[in-house]
């Protein structure tokens, strides 16, 4: 059985504690590293869905797992609103297959 | 072209010849991994755009509900009512190989049997929007999940695209003619040698005739001039 993790600000998680889902608030950026680290290392959460106004500040850890089958890191936009961060990971990953963004 | 030297012999020329033929069977299925893997990619990257657009729309929605409700609750009695949630999810990974590549496929299950019972907490002292908040999360959820899956998997597909191309284009370009120019340079060379070698010999059975014929002229010399003085 693993976990499925939602890390971001407190204000832009709390909703998916009602799904049942582990939910971890980081107050700064550097706690949500930590918390990310470790989520990452316990072999339990296959899925951590982290805010991409921490992601947008923490994207070398966030690339550091790209390659790993887990966990998966997917940003969702925080309460602020969507960055931009997820769609332009997409367009990397076709220029990284293809070579050129042909989308 | 190579830098370094080749042993002109044969069975360097056996060797690279073994070699060439494998560099070019690889290359032809390299090069079909990765035409496969491109088209399971570009089907699923266009899935993965459109699932990110809806995840999106559907948490901003979430989020906005979420912050009325925020505005009209006190964050304690925001955080108590979420404090003890009534559903639980499990989730089950499964590996799906995808030429080679093993990618997660997940499935889920909730431990509250209804649906439509998800809030945790009692309607009498919260907000409406709270109730709409959740209700926003819940069905973005298995979009959200299905994302998880699929953006996952485009990532790692996106890397053994990546590593996969690379070793087709140093096949193609380094391995197999680096090869090929190896063998040209040994058949010469092995080619050379046999001339040489063919000359060689016309010229030592030349020398050998010469020299045959010599004897048999000074010996007909020593016949004549005994015969004369006879």
């Amino acid at each position: 059985m693993y976990k499925i993790a939602v890390l971001g600000d407190r204000e832009s998680v709390l909703g998916f504690k009602a799904l049942g889902l582990d939910v971890h608030s980081a107050e700064t950026v550097e706690d949500g590293r930590k918390i990310l680290h470790r989520l990452a290392k316990d072999g339990q959460t296959a899925i951590i869905y982290l805010t991409e106004q921490y992601a947008a500040q923490m994207m070398d850890e966030v690339k550091k797992y790209k390659d790993e089958v887990m966990p998966a890191i997917i940003l969702i936009p925080g309460k602020a609103g969507s960055m931009g961060i997820g769609m332009q990971n997409i367009t990397d990953s076709v220029e990284r297959a293809v070579g050129a963004d042909i989308l | 072209m190579p830098t370094t030297t080749v042993n002109a012999t044969r069975m360097e020329l056996t060797r690279l010849k073994k070699k060439l033929r494998t560099a070019v069977r690889g290359h032809k299925l390299l090069k079909d991994k990765r035409d496969e893997l491109m088209k399971q990619f570009l089907d699923l990257i266009r899935e993965n755009r459109d699932l990110r657009r809806r995840v999106e729309e559907g948490m901003m929605r979430a989020h906005g509900s979420f912050t009325v409700a925020s505005a009209l609750m006190s964050s304690e009695m925001l955080e108590q009512s979420l404090l003890y949630p009534k559903q639980s999810v499990d989730l089950n990974m499964k590996f799906k190989n995808i030429m080679s590549v093993n990618t997660p496929v997940y499935q889920f299950s909730t431990r509250s049997e209804n649906s439509g019972d998800i809030y945790p907490y009692g309607f009498a002292t919260t907000s409406g929007e709270l109730d709409g908040a959740v209700d926003a999360l819940s069905s973005v959820f298995q979009d959200m999940l299905k994302l998880a899956q699929i953006e996952k998997t485009t990532q790692l597909l996106a890397e053994e695209i990546e590593k996969t191309r690379r070793r087709v284009n140093a096949l193609e370009y380094v391995m197999i003619p680096d090869t090929q120019y190896k063998i040209k340079y040994i058949t010469m060379k092995l080619d050379e040698n046999e001339r040489n070698n063919t000359i060689r010999l016309m010229k030592v059975k030349d020398m050998m005739l010469e020299q045959a014929l010599e004897e048999k002229r000074k010996e007909t010399a020593a016949a004549l001039k005994l015969f004369e003085n006879e």
